[in-house]
């Protein structure tokens, strides 16, 4: 087992690779009371098409998050209560990239970890249950399309992709998820539940050799291999639509504002794009910038508003949205602003303030065990170690991110995503 | 291990302190404590936010941000919470411990006095609150006012509050209402902050790794401009416990594609004080507090009637209130399923596995509450609030020691008091 040390930030990982190819990362933590355990695949909801047994498959948007809800049956019932009744907290989630399974719990973290490796890697689907499963996860689409949080970001997503899997609702849509038989459910488990394809991190008062003894014992002694996916057609730098709008029974205007930078290759690139949109973004429009404070003032923007770099395999923009009354004026002066400072530069004093805060908001953060071991398995997935990051902030410069907000001043590179207020609704 | 103190540093001024080397951070909680009321709710709700604008020293937002990039990207955050029929006034924040600056600096005196600072010196305008500030915030507050519709989950637990308990102070929102929030005033904010400031109850919060004599050093020397009265408030809830004959019944349509369907009970008294607490906490977790409870493995497991159905506690208000999520045509059916849940717990139909788990639910939710510094703020300054001083430890033994009679019996005082069902627009007409 190999111990990887970062001194500046007072942690350490250990770190072991399974003869069956599972990467497994611990982080010991003697003085919590809990112990949380997270168990990841690297598959999402862009992950539609792939290759199996030689064979390409299309499969309908949604079937990553339809899987996260069926992996939970087990041949004697629900994995879920299984955990539940040692008073552990389970739960799951699927993002573009990656699903996720996790629990944290205060005691038994050995039965339950069990538990979880178990039931994720054992597949247990019938007709019935897929068809059940299909009234539910129904009533979670209805319920998040009610939601304007969401329809604002699927619209800027789909405005500013043409082609990127990523411009599709990871959930699907009642209509897709209606074609998910318990045979797709286990095509998509064969080829990307292999341990090859996933990542195993724990963090708490555990012992790393304990971990992994309890992986080797419950998994599958050999995976299926690699994985084959494909994302479509090339990314071009232009946007879908400039503007996309519609409206819902909100309050006030809520928009997102955002510009499409090139994609980063897999490996270290991916966590200093990472740092350094973020900081790109915070020299913006972040709450210590001049076009904040500007914008404040002017009652354009109030604390909700947000700001940063997001990013998946093939896709990273720059973000910023919140809520306003006038959204079209906030997105203006934010493209205005970085074409001022793609000429002028940035301030100095403000890009070491900035990285200084960034640094301490990103220490603070490892409070938290999701944290730790979600960054930690994202990280691993894109080829970068997230602790790392430390040393990456120290290669990052001011000229960098002049050099990224450049691209905001490109027109055709940025989508403004509006929900309108119904008429009537204010 | 970590240590608990609490200390009265000036009449009605106390602090608890949580010493612990187990976080990255120093976590700091200010917060004014009164009673709610509808006259006032609205502008106590504004103060923190304008208070945040600015102070004396750091006059506008741009140089509040600079002063906390510098401390290594601290953050200091308004906010406002109901506890019970008290409104909290508060500012949370968090700082890097100073064992991670890299220069060796030391953080935990410059934060609070930032802290102290925004609270105690605002910046002013002939003597009162700036008018820009006022009037930015106002708008903003009443946005926040009406956003609270967005979420239509959250927005459907607030009506249920709402109609349930119009004629008691918990009815009141935590941000007051439009029409009193548009009245505020520079002048009229500025006195009531002249009178929260002398009459509130201040409840102070760190978490950290400092020690205490430090702490409580910092905390004095930062407070100190506190105005001195030995009787501050000590606001006190109403625990109304008979539920109307017949349940209410308020029924409203938006533009939705999914129902909201919230259910309130009235707990017969019992609350945080009570020596039934730990059986009424059971018995909510039994009944639909977690995901092996009565209405999570029925009501949306077994027949699939909606995406989801929990029940919550207003500890200090003694409600059970139920929220799910249906198809509108499920109504009726979704209303009578949840009711036979809770009769099933009365009967005592509750398995050993199923009281043992929610038991283990709740007692690991208590111990892990010590992991999570916003938690422990959150917990402590309900304590205060309510004048209690049980540890989360401490509560979680009396858990342990509850026994399915009890839980029993505390669902035989539970009564329905209001349905309310948020509907879609075409099902009204």
């Amino acid at each position: 087992m190999k111990v990887l040390k970062y001194p500046r930030i007072g942690e350490q990982l250990f770190h072991k690779v399974l003869d069956n190819g599972l990467n497994v990362f611990i982080c010991p933590k003697p003085e919590h009371a809990k112990s949380y355990a997270f168990f990841a695949t690297n598959y999402g909801g862009m992950d539609t098409r792939f290759c199996l047994n030689g064979q390409w498959h299309d499969t309908p948007a949604g079937v990553a998050h339809f899987l996260e809800h069926k992996m939970f049956d087990t041949e004697d019932g629900n994995a879920l209560q299984d955990l539940a009744s040692n008073g552990a907290s389970p739960n799951a989630f699927t993002s573009n990239g990656i699903t996720g399974y996790y629990f944290e719990s205060t005691e038994k973290f050995e039965e339950n970890l069990r538990i979880l490796l178990r039931f994720v890697s054992v597949p247990w689907f019938t007709a019935e249950s897929v068809d059940k499963e299909q009234g539910i996860i129904a009533q979670e689409i209805r319920m998040i399309e009610d939601n304007p949080e969401w329809q604002v970001y699927m619209n800027l997503m789909e405005g500013l992709y043409q082609n990127h899997p990523a411009r599709i609702s990871v959930a699907g849509t009642v209509e897709s998820i209606s074609h998910i038989t318990d045979k797709t459910l286990y095509d998509c488990h064969r080829t990307f539940y292999t341990p090859e394809n996933m990542v195993l991190c724990v963090a708490g008062d555990v012992e790393p050799e304990r971990v992994c003894a309890i992986a080797d014992e419950i998994l599958p002694k050999q995976g299926s291999g690699k994985v084959e996916r494909d994302y479509g057609e090339t990314e071009p730098a232009a946007v879908a639509q400039r503007r996309v709008e519609t409206k819902m029974e909100v309050s006030t205007p809520i928009f997102q504002y955002a510009c499409k930078m090139p994609p980063v290759s897999r490996g270290p690139e991916t966590l200093r794009m990472q740092l350094l949109g973020d900081l790109a973004a915070q020299a913006l429009v972040g709450q210590s910038s001049p076009l904040y404070a500007s914008l404040y003032e002017q009652g354009l923007i109030n604390r909700e508003f947000d700001c940063g770099c997001e990013m998946y395999p093939g896709c990273v923009f720059l973000y910023a949205g919140g809520e306003s009354r006038d959204p079209a004026a906030v997105a203006e002066q934010i493209a205005g602003e970085a074409a001022r400072l793609a000429r002028e530069g940035i301030d100095e004093q403000l890009w070491q303030r900035l990285k200084k805060a960034a640094y301490g908001s990103r220490v603070r953060g490892l409070n938290s065990f999701e944290t730790i071991c979600v960054g930690q398995a994202q990280s691993f997935f894109d080829g970068a170690q997230a602790l790392t990051f430390p040393e990456m902030f120290d290669t990052i410069t001011r000229e960098d991110g002049q050099a990224l907000l450049a691209k905001w001043g490109q027109a055709d590179r940025t989508t403004l995503s509006v929900v309108w207020p119904k008429e009537g609704t204010v | 291990m970590s240590q608990v103190i609490r200390t009265e540093l000036f009449p009605g001024v106390n602090l608890t302190a949580v010493h612990t080397g187990k976080f990255k951070s120093n976590y700091f909680g200010a917060a004014l404590v009164t009673g709610l009321s509808r006259d006032t709710a609205a502008e106590n709700a504004l103060l923190p936010w304008v208070l945040r604008r600015g102070s004396a020293g750091c006059p506008d937002m741009q140089t509040v941000s600079s002063r906390l990039d510098k401390l290594y990207g601290g953050a200091i955050e308004p906010s406002v919470t109901k506890k019970g029929e008290m409104q909290c006034l508060c500012f949370s924040a968090s700082f890097l411990d100073d064992a991670y600056a890299p220069e060796g600096e030391q953080l935990l005196e410059p934060a609070l006095s930032l802290l102290s600072e925004l609270l105690l010196h605002p910046r002013t305008e002939d003597g009162i609150f700036c008018r820009e500030y006022v009037e930015g915030e106002r708008a903003n507050l009443i946005d926040r006012i009406r956003a609270q519709k967005n979420d239509k989950r959250q927005y459907s637990m607030m009506r249920l509050g709402q109609e349930m308990c119009r004629y008691e102070a918990f009815g009141i929102d935590k941000y007051g209402d439009e029409a009193s929030a548009a009245a505020i005033t520079p002048d009229s904010l500025w006195k009531r902050y002249q009178t929260l400031l002398t009459t509130a109850q201040v409840e102070l919060f760190y978490c950290g790794s400092a020690e205490p004599e430090r702490v409580q050093q910092a905390f004095k020397t930062a407070f100190a401009d506190l105005p001195v009265n030995p009787d501050r408030e000590q606001p006190e809830c109403e625990l109304r416990i008979t539920a109307p004959e017949q349940p209410n019944f308020v029924e409203e349509a938006l533009d939705v594609g999914q129902g909201k369907l919230a259910m309130g009970l009235r707990t017969d008294g019992i609350g945080v004080w009570d020596e039934e607490y730990p059986a009424l906490m059971l018995l909510n977790a039994v009944f639909g507090g977690t995901s092996m409870s009565k209405l999570f493995m029925n009501v949306r497991e077994k027949l699939s009637l909606c995406y989801f159905a929990s029940s919550t506690l207003e500890k200090f208000k003694g409600l059970m209130l139920v929220s799910s999520g249906i198809e509108f045509e499920k109504f009726e059916q979704a209303r009578d399923e949840i009711l036979t849940q809770l009769d099933a717990c009365r009967r005592g139909e509750i398995s050993d596995e199923e009281l043992e788990g929610a038991r283990r639910i709740v007692c690991t939710a208590l111990h892990t509450l010590t992991d999570s510094q916003g938690r422990m703020s959150d917990y402590w300054l309900g304590q205060a609030a309510a004048g209690i001083t049980e540890t989360p430890e401490q509560l979680a033994r009396r858990l342990e020691r509850v026994t399915k009679e009890q839980v029993v019996a505390v669902a035989g005082r539970m009564h329905l008091d209001t349905i309310y069902f948020l509907k879609g627009k075409e099902a009204a007409q």
